[in-house]
């Protein structure tokens, strides 16, 4: 059922105009890489701080106001240019293992994210500048370091394999 | 420049580089991590001297907090870099991306060094609104040059 899926969306008029294009892959990749940069790039910045390693002169919870709505709303974008890029062949990319690993590497770390949201981020009123942060926001931040790093290195990685 | 090409790419450091399968993707891989590094913290930076973001910081307080992380990884891109152009050298020198990617690089970092040099004078951004603005558009500009340049260098 799923590849019938795929078949029928890699046929669709934009997904043949980025298959058949010789600018328009290379033109969505580029924003698909400045946007998950900025998404890495931010992530890491508030995973940092709750690791105590950076910004430590600043509270948790204005850097998380500070960046996290940059994070989310690059990741949207990031998201919509990738599944244009996968549409483009959607089938082959379905088969690809590199791309598989780094879907299920996002779900675990959306999952990760959901935790830290639900369970974690409501005590980060008192983590101000030289407030001990408890070990669940460390282990939170450290998995998510890993594993956006792990992402990165499958979404080069499909370049290859594909 | 092609001659050059062709005996690096002959040399024995090049040879195990193509063709130890996993040394590209790696290090390729490095590099974009670094990039997310300097990307984000010079968004962030641009961002406060156009004065579109972080307003409640100063211009010379986001300036030491995320220069500085400049500094430390463009060394680490240009090793990175380098291996990639010894490993493929007519992939990169050949490449018209890739010298306007060095271009770009080279007016920015000048202009982040100076941008840093002014904001040493606690006031000096105070009164010069619109110079910051145009600082922080262009860095901006240039950053997302480079790395659609480094994107498209794949592409020539």
């Amino acid at each position: 059922m799923i590849p019938h899926f795929l078949v029928w969306l890699q046929s669709l008029p934009f997904a043949l105009d980025i298959r058949r294009s010789t600018w328009l892959f290379p033109t969505i990749e580029t924003i698909h890489v400045l946007f998950i940069v900025i998404v890495v790039g931010s992530v890491s910045m508030f995973d940092l701080r709750l690791l105590n390693i950076a910004s430590r002169d600043r509270a948790v919870t204005d850097l998380y106001e500070e960046i996290i709505p940059w994070t989310w709303a690059s990741f949207a974008c990031a998201a919509v240019a990738g599944f244009l890029l996968f549409s483009s062949d959607a089938v082959k990319y379905y088969h690809n293992i590199p791309f598989r690993m780094k879907m299920l590497l996002l779900l675990l770390v959306g999952l990760n994210t959901a935790f830290f949201q639900f369970r974690i981020y409501p005590r980060a009123g008192s983590w101000t500048a030289g407030a001990r942060i408890p070990f669940a926001a460390k282990f939170a931040a450290t998995f998510s370091l890993v594993f956006w790093i792990a992402i990165v290195a499958c979404g080069r990685w499909i370049g290859f394999t594909k | 420049m092609q001659a050059f090409c062709d005996w690096l790419s002959n040399t024995p450091i090049s040879l195990t580089i193509q063709t130890v399968l996993w040394i590209i993707p790696a290090v390729q891989t490095v590099h974009i991590l670094c990039i997310a590094i300097v990307m984000s913290s010079m968004a962030m930076l641009d961002l406060r001297l156009i004065g579109l973001a972080g307003r409640r910081q100063t211009i010379p307080y986001m300036v030491n907090r995320f220069v500085p992380w400049v500094w430390w990884t463009l060394p680490v891109m240009l090793l990175s870099g380098a291996i990639l152009i010894i490993g493929e050298p007519g992939r990169e020198l050949l490449n018209p991306y890739f010298r306007a990617k060095m271009l770009m690089l080279a007016t920015v970092v000048v202009i982040t060094f100076f941008v840093q040099r002014l904001s040493d004078k606690s006031a000096y951004w105070d009164t010069r609104k619109g110079l910051a603005i145009l600082a922080g558009s262009v860095s901006l500009l240039l950053w997302m040059g480079i790395v659609t340049a480094g994107r498209w260098i794949a592409y020539y």
